[in-house]
Parts: C-alpha cells; structure tokens; sequence
C-alpha cells in the first residue's frame, strides 16, 4: 500500500463517520467567526433552541464591515447602517453564546485569518473552517482548513462537525530559488496563472517543493490563501521546525506541560515519501518573475515585463471573448507593455498580505521615497491590531506615512469595500489583495493584483514597474 | 424544526406560473442579518402599493387590495397551490424562510425549481407536486367555495378534500422521515450524537492542547 498525502492524514484523524455514499461527518476543532456570515447561523440556533456544541472551539472578531480610520466612536460610530448592525449583531450574539470576541477597539481585532494563526487559535493539525472562502491560508500551518457557507457555520456549531466528502489530492511542487524580489504572491499568482481558476477544482493542493520549504510561515500563508483562487477549497503546507517556530509562545498555543506532546504528535504532518498524488503539477521557481494581473480574473496575470494579450493571438473564440471583455472593463489595450498601466491607488493589506512581513517588504521599498503625484490614494492596511502596533515600533508606519500612504486600521477595507473605502469607477488600484473580479474593490474599479513590493514600487511609480529595479 | 405530520388549514390561489424567489421575496430584504422576519414582505411587490425597505413597519403600508393573500377569505391559509415551476430564479433560501415566516407549511404545484424544492424541505415546508389537472380542478375548487380546506396527511401521503375525497401525492422516502421527525441537516448529525463525543473524547485524549481556553 502506497503511503498517505498530508491531507489523506488529516482528514483520517478527523473521521467521525463514513456514510456509504461518500459524504462523512468530520471533527472540527476550530471555527473562526466573523459579522457577515455568522447572524443567520446564531439566529437559527436560537430559533432551533439549540447551543454550540463546544463554545471554546469558537472563536470571532469582525473585520468586512469595520472602517479602518478613527475608531475612537466604537462600533456605534460606523456610519452605513447595515455594517454597523452586523458588527454590532457578532457582539451580542458571541456575549449570548460565551463565545470569546476579539471587538472593535481591541488589539486582538483583525481580519479572521490573520488574527487564527497570529493568536495560535490555528495549530498544526486542525481542522479549521470559517465561513469565508479564504479560509485555506490555515492550511499553511499544516492545518486542514476549509472556507464554508452559513448552513454549514450554524450545522459547526450545533454538531461541531462538517459534512463533507473527500477531495482529491494535488501536488504543487516549485523547486529552485526564487530571484530576489519575487515573494510569495508572484510564486502564487505564477502558479494560478499557469493552472487557471479551476485548476484545482475538487482538490485539495499541498504546495510543495524548496521554495515552499524556504519560504516563511507568512509566507506560505499568502500561498494557501489563494487556493481558493486556484480553484481548491484547502491549501497545505507540510509542518517543519519552521511551522513549530511560529507556533510557539503564541496565546492559544499548547502550553509547556502540553507543548512536547504537541510537538511529537506534528512530526507526522507531511506526506509520505511513497504517497501519490492525483495530480502534480511542477513549476521551476528560479524562473518566476514578478507578477502583475492584467484582467478581472486571477488567472489574467503576467511578468512584470510582459504585454496585455490580443485576442487576435487567441485560437479559441471563448478565450478570445473572455480576453476582449476583460481589456474593455479593464480600460487596457491589447499589446500594451504592463509598465504603462498606470496606478491611480494603492492598496497594501488584505488576509493575502497585511502580515507584518509584506509590511516590511513594502517599506523597504518606499524608504526615502514618495508616491507619484498622480496616485490619488494610497492606502497600508495592518491585518490585526498587533500587526499594527508590531509595524509602529519598528517605525514602518512612519516610512509609510512620509512616502504619502495613509496608515489606517486593521480591516479588511478595499479589498472587498464593504466598508467605506472604496476604489472608484475607471480607477486603476495596484492591490494586494486576491481577488480582481469586476466591481470587487468598488463598482467599475480595476484592480491589479501584485505582491507588497510591487504594490509599493507601482506606488512611487505612478504605473507598473519591476520591483528589481528598485531594490 | 418542528414535526410534520398531519394538518388541516386554507388554501390560498396563486394563479400564476414561474413564480420566482425575486418575486418570492425581492432582493431589498436580503442584507438582512436574520433569517426569520421575512413573512411581512413575502410577495412584497404584489402585496403593496409602494416599494418596501428592509426594516420598515409592514403593518400601514398600503395594500393592493385584489392581490390574493390580501383577500379576507384567505387569511390565516398555511396551503399555497401554485402553478408550474414554482420557486425558479435566484437560489436564495430566503425565499423558503419568507414562506414559511407568513404561515406557509405546504405548497401544491405541478413542478417546482430544483433548488427551491430542496431548500423547502430543508426549512421545514412540503412542496407537493400534483398533475396539471389535479391541480387545476383544485384551483376551480378553491375559487368556487369560500374557507376551502384541505387536510395534508404526511404519513399517508394523502391529501383529503372538504368532500371527503383523497388525492395521494408522492415524497421521497428520507425527506418524509426528515420531516415526519422534524429533522433538519443538523438533527440528522445529531443522531450520531454518540459517535461525536466518542470522537471528542479520543481526541481530547490524544490533543489535549486543543481543548478549554
Ligand atoms: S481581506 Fe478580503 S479576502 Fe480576506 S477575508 Fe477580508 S474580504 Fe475576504
């Protein structure tokens, strides 16, 4: 018998029952809350006179909906009425329940996926769901992590299981070393780019291979939250000294008396040298550059040095369909080298990458430097309190706010704009977020997605350039 | 959920075909963060003279007085009889929780949408599917006598007319236990109630560290 993948290992330990049609209930040992998906789940527990079934499984904190200027008001402050219900909904509803809050205000508070790990609330061999598609960036810590929907968050909390039937195993394996100035978002955006959107459909992915090894936990974390750009709901990385580094000290983390237990019962966490995969996809690390998306899908992603696309080059006619429709929405001509898209705003945060490293990745670049005068608006978004005040004490905020971005609060903020910062129809917004779908950053934006450097260096630039020349 | 298993009430008419969940229940009200409270603007268009705002006091609103469920005879009705493809459009459960909110526990129509029909025994309401002309000699019926009932007796898949006639409808086998039980997604895991918290107990065991705090 062949050996087992990671995720084969972690979704045995996990079994509670095996139905003979495929689907199983699977043992969760975390949820991650936050305000737009939880209410309906609350309330159907309520109307169902039904409790959670392990509250200290839970976990919340808002982030859509917070604004990310002044907070001095709290929660009663936020201005659009249906943000301020729902992150006024998640507080009462965690106050019923005993469910432990990070709120507006506290220095816990961040968006979800970067407060899990931060915390140590996410470990190395959990299951972890959210309900919230992004929810794969747990699975850089060995963890078996999936995004799900409100039934599913309600149906966690009452049962403290998932319904589910097993994916297929993928391996992505990127060996070689990466060039200086190209990070973790270009390995992702290259790989995405290389098997499309639905590339990992019904799988679930380990990246693999020794840029993933090299890589740093943030890292990887930026890697795993877009799987589900890549198609798969679970993104893996095996568990190494590294992964046990991070973990440790941190304050849901196992403590001392429990800590060599933990440790012993991770070493496990990897695939087996013997196991096979469904599907291996091999990249040469050593030749990803850095990456700009061009289009309002993931997928539409190019080197820095390379050119939009024509469709006349395009064989197939639904491709071709897609690709003039994205140069329309996107305002782009074909052929046009990616150095002359401008950038009208800058967004540096998101779950993808508003750790405390993409923060210094981006202020280091912009050190000394200033935003071009034509760039309307930059923005540098931490993604919890205490990567904020981390960033403060290393004085990146200064560095930021003298180059002329505005150094704002924890939040998800323009990468969706379900808050107040919104990018404006036409405008062009070199992000760092994962997601460049028509309208997802404001009505009629367009957004670019890159790394933190690149982000910073288009920032100084007033349109794309290569990071290289920068540093 | 509650059980299901024999009831008697009003039918209410709704003449109409394709009938979909953005008339169900308009798109205004799905911001909202609960998921009951949407009987008052269930055909929200159809009901009300002017457009309704997530939120708003239902109770004043003007009513369109020759719209079905405005009508004295129907109040109270829990029985909606529809005609085909009842429930297409947008896959929203809001439309299921809307029904159900107003009173609805059964709807009759020659054909439902997919998705609409399995949301509705999710939430607890029976989608009964009749033939055109069973359907239509309801339809007559309902129209030409005031208070029209019909008795819906799930567990011997019979509907039972004023007169004493019975019509049998067919059910999946597992959506009539589920409902019969009153049993939801999350009822039916909670039948391998035992097999969780052996689990959790092993597992407390083995990880200790993922427990309390
Ligand atoms: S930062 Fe963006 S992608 Fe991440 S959880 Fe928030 S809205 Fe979703």
């Amino acid at each position: 018998m062949s050996g087992k993948t990671l995720y084969d290992k972690l979704w045995d330990a996990h079994v509670v029952r095996q139905e003979e049609d495929g689907t199983a209930l699977i043992y969760i040992d975390r949820q991650l809350l936050h305000e737009v998906t939880s209410p309906q789940a609350f309330e159907g527990l309520r109307l169902a006179h039904r409790k959670p079934w392990r509250v200290d499984a839970n976990l919340a904190t808002p982030d859509h909906n917070v604004p990310t200027t002044d907070l001095s008001g709290g929660v009663d402050s936020i201005v659009d009425p249906i943000s301020r219900i729902q992150v006024q909904t998640l507080g009462m509803n965690t106050k019923e329940f005993g469910i432990t809050e990070f709120g507006m205000g506290d220095p816990r508070q961040g968006i979800v996926h970067v407060v899990g790990p931060e915390e140590g609330a996410t470990l190395p061999g959990m299951t972890v769901v959210c309900g919230d598609s992004h929810t794969a960036t747990h699975g850089a810590l060995g963890a078996l992590a999936h995004g799900i929907g409100t039934s599913e968050v309600e149906h966690v909390m009452a049962t403290q299981c998932l319904i589910q039937k097993k994916m297929k195993n993928m391996l992505i394996k990127v060996d070689g070393e990466l060039q200086p100035g190209v990070g973790p978002k270009d390995v992702v955006l290259a790989v995405i780019g290389v098997i499309g959107t639905a590339g990992g459909n019904g799988c679930a992915i380990e990246f693999g291979g020794q840029v993933f090894r090299d890589m740093s936990i943030e890292g990887r974390m930026t890697v795993c939250n877009m799987a589900i750009e890549a198609g798969a709901r679970v993104g893996l990385v095996a568990v190494d000294e590294k992964t046990i580094d991070y973990v440790k000290g941190r304050p849901f983390a196992p403590k001392e008396d429990q800590w060599e237990a933990a440790v012993a019962a991770w070493q496990d966490l990897k695939s087996d040298d013997d196991a096979v995969f469904d599907k291996v996809i091999e990249i040469d690390g050593s030749k990803i550059e850095p990456q700009v998306s061009w289009g309002t899908s993931p997928e539409m992603v190019l080197d820095v040095n390379g050119k939009v696309p024509n469709p006349a080059n395009e064989s197939d006619p639904v491709k071709a369909g897609g690709i003039e429709r994205a140069l329309k929405y996107m305002g782009l001509e074909a052929d046009m080298p990616v150095s002359e898209i401008p950038v009208d705003y800058v967004f540096i945060g998101s779950c993808t990458n508003s750790r405390i490293e993409d923060l210094r990745a981006a202020a280091e670049v912009l050190k000394g430097k200033k935003v071009a005068s034509t760039v309307e608006q930059a923005l540098a978004v931490p993604g919890s309190g205490l990567v904020k005040m981390q960033a403060e004490k290393e004085g990146l905020d200064k560095i930021f706010i003298e180059a002329g971005f505005e150094w704002r609060n924890p939040g998800c903020s323009m990468c969706l704009a379900m808050n107040a910062d919104k990018l404006p129809s036409g405008k062009h917004c070199a992000s760092t977020s994962n997601r460049n779908f028509e309208g997802r950053q404001g009505a009629g934006g367009r957004t670019h997605l890159v790394s933190p450097q690149m982000a910073a260096a288009a920032a100084v630039a007033g349109h794309f350039v290569d990071v290289r020349d920068y540093l | 959920m509650d059980k299901f298993i024999k009831m008697t009430a009003i039918v209410a008419p709704m003449d109409r075909a394709n009938v979909d969940t953005d008339a169900i229940i308009p798109k205004q009200f799905l911001k909202s963060i609960k998921r009951s409270g949407f009987g008052p603007n269930l055909f929200d268009e159809w009901r009300y003279e002017d457009v309704g705002e997530p939120g708003q006091d239902c109770s004043n609103r003007p009513l369109r007085k020759d719209f079905v469920l405005n009508q004295p005879r129907y109040q109270g009705a829990k029985i909606l009889l529809a005609r085909e493809n009842f429930g297409c459009g947008s896959s929203r459960e809001h439309a299921p929780w809307a029904l159900k909110d107003y009173g609805f526990d059964v709807v009759i129509a020659p054909s439902f949408a997919d998705i609409f029909f399995n949301n509705s025994f999710k939430n607890g309401i029976l989608p009964i599917v009749l033939d055109d002309k069973t359907v239509d000699d309801l339809f007559k019926e309902v129209f030409a006598e005031e208070g029209y009932q019909l008795t819906v007796d799930l567990e011997a898949q019979k509907l039972v007319k004023p007169n004493g006639d019975s019509i049998d409808f067919e059910v999946d086998s597992f959506r009539r236990h589920c409902l019969l039980n009153g049993l939801d997604d999350i009822g039916l895991t909670l039948q391998h109630e035992d097999e969780i918290k052996a689990y959790e107990a092993n597992r407390k065991k083995n990880a200790p560290w993922l427990f309390g705090a």
